[in-house]
């Protein structure tokens, strides 16, 4: 795709502006919903700080657990099939090759990594393509134990319920961690978090060229 | 048990603070209540969307949903998986709303009241019971707080039991009293699942009192607070029976 037909689109189209939103707002519930969830009955040697949970007690956490939830699934499913059918995924979440990847991740770990405004560099695309996988492995788990009876061949994919209940509890830390990875570099480049809010013409690379 | 964390045996009298805290900050309100404003339905399980607005309301409504869902989803004909012995979960986690040492004993002259849509009311005893065919089962319990175990139970299917008393099987609740002060009610669809038993033997021995001597209900395909312990009364009715825990906000249909 030549620039000058990426520079006149906008960073963000609001499409996903909006999903992005309601997706930051039912993962939100979900997350701090869950750790009071968590809390009732701890499978670690630890427990979330009682101020950071959602519903005020376990039944009050599964209310909202099972509300929100359908709230990102709608998100959900309304992100994928926009990210198929406009072309989002083939274009922005286009899988880097190895030596770009290292490249990249290189560059990130030495802060040397520069930032294009809608262009994503490879260890973007990793990230955000993981996140958006461990989310449908998150609703997948999350549906495993949830039913698993009903959908009990679901929470055999899993390894059965007490499995499937640790995996669910793994890929929260790892979406966690990406949350906090991703609002620091939103930190380091205010301007993206912007575009994520107002339309935001993108920019062609020329102009964006600056050190991080 | 000795965690204070890990102790989900609460008596009344210690949440209630914590409820009403819930109640002042309207927080929950909706949910808190939920069992209780479920009067008056038309859904499976009666729910009333009136009572509530703004937060509560929505959570009420997504639950009243869900339980449908969840009534969609459950198939008479879905068999909870079993266990070989070997995989028993020993020691066995005793929980209920209290603690251990407040377990009570069986009262003297013991009987199982029937009672609601049902043909034959007379009361059952013990051996009347243990006279009937039974069938035993190796499953995982799951506790509404997360934790799980595998353990052996066998009885009379519940709903050998309500042919037998000539219950109308098209009615909507099957409601469980006990002489310990809880309670609960399932959809007649998961009474009729042939792994739902009247329990009167727990690791093939009789029920002992913790494990809720001399009967209980034992139903795999629903959250152990479903599996009511210590009977005294079963009722087959139209009218949304509730619980103790869905009373205070569990969600009704518990399925897993």
């Amino acid at each position: 795709m030549g620039q000058r037909e990426t520079s006149r689109r906008l960073t963000h189209s609001s499409a996903i502006r909006v999903m992005h939103w309601i997706g930051v707002y039912a993962m939100g519930c979900m997350i701090f919903s869950g750790w009071e969830i968590y809390n009732a009955s701890p499978s670690l040697h630890f427990l979330f700080p009682a101020w950071t949970g959602l519903g005020g007690w376990l039944g009050g956490a599964l209310a909202w657990h099972l509300s929100a939830m359908w709230l990102l699934f709608a998100d959900g499913i309304a992100y994928l099939v926009y990210g198929f059918a406009s072309g989002h995924f083939r274009r922005d979440l286009k899988p880097p090759r190895p030596a770009e990847l290292g490249q990249d991740l290189g560059a990130a770990l030495r802060f040397r990594l520069k930032h294009h405004m809608g262009h994503y560099n490879a260890v973007q695309r990793v990230l955000y393509a993981g996140v958006i996988i461990a989310v449908i492995l998150q609703v997948m788990t999350g549906l495993a134990i949830w039913k698993p009876v009903q959908l009990g061949w679901l929470a055999g994919l899993f390894g059965g319920y007490p499995i499937a209940r640790g995996i669910h509890l793994a890929i929260m830390f790892g979406i966690v961690a990406f949350v906090l990875v991703h609002v620091a570099l939103v930190m380091v480049h205010p301007r993206t978090l912007k575009s994520m809010i107002v339309t935001v013409p993108q920019r062609s690379r020329k102009a964006d060229e600056r050190p991080a | 048990m000795s965690d204070q964390r890990n102790k989900p045996a609460v008596s009344m009298a210690e949440i209630r603070p914590e409820l009403e805290r819930l109640h002042r900050r309207g927080f929950l309100r909706g949910a808190l209540s939920l069992g209780a404003s479920l009067g008056s339905l038309t859904l499976l399980t009666g729910c009333d969307l009136s009572t509530h607005s703004g937060v509560d309301g929505a959570l009420e409504a997504i639950l009243c949903f869900d339980d449908r869902v969840q009534a969609a989803l459950f198939s008479r004909k879905r068999l909870a998986k079993t266990y070989p012995a070997s995989a028993i979960t020993r020691p066995f986690r005793f929980n209920a709303y209290y603690a251990e040492w407040q377990v009570r004993p069986v009262p003297d002259n013991w009987v199982l009241s029937v009672a609601g849509l049902v043909a034959d009311r007379r009361p059952w005893t013990l051996p009347a019971l243990m006279a009937l065919p039974q069938q035993g089962q190796i499953t995982r319990h799951i506790c509404i707080e997360g934790w799980s175990q595998i353990g052996q139970w066998s009885g009379v299917p519940l709903g050998a039991f309500l042919r037998r008393v000539g219950a109308d099987l098209s009615a909507r609740y099957v409601y469980f009293k006990c002489f310990d002060g809880y309670s609960t009610s399932i959809d007649m669809a998961s009474a009729l699942q042939p792994q739902t038993i009247l329990a009167l033997d727990f690791e093939e021995k009789p029920l002992a009192p913790q494990w809720g001597a001399p009967l209980r209900l034992r139903i795999p395909t629903k959250l152990g607070f479903k599996s009511a312990k210590n009977l005294e009364a079963i009722e087959v009715t139209n009218k949304y029976p509730g619980g103790y825990w869905e009373n205070r906000g569990y969600d009704w249909f518990a399925g897993v």
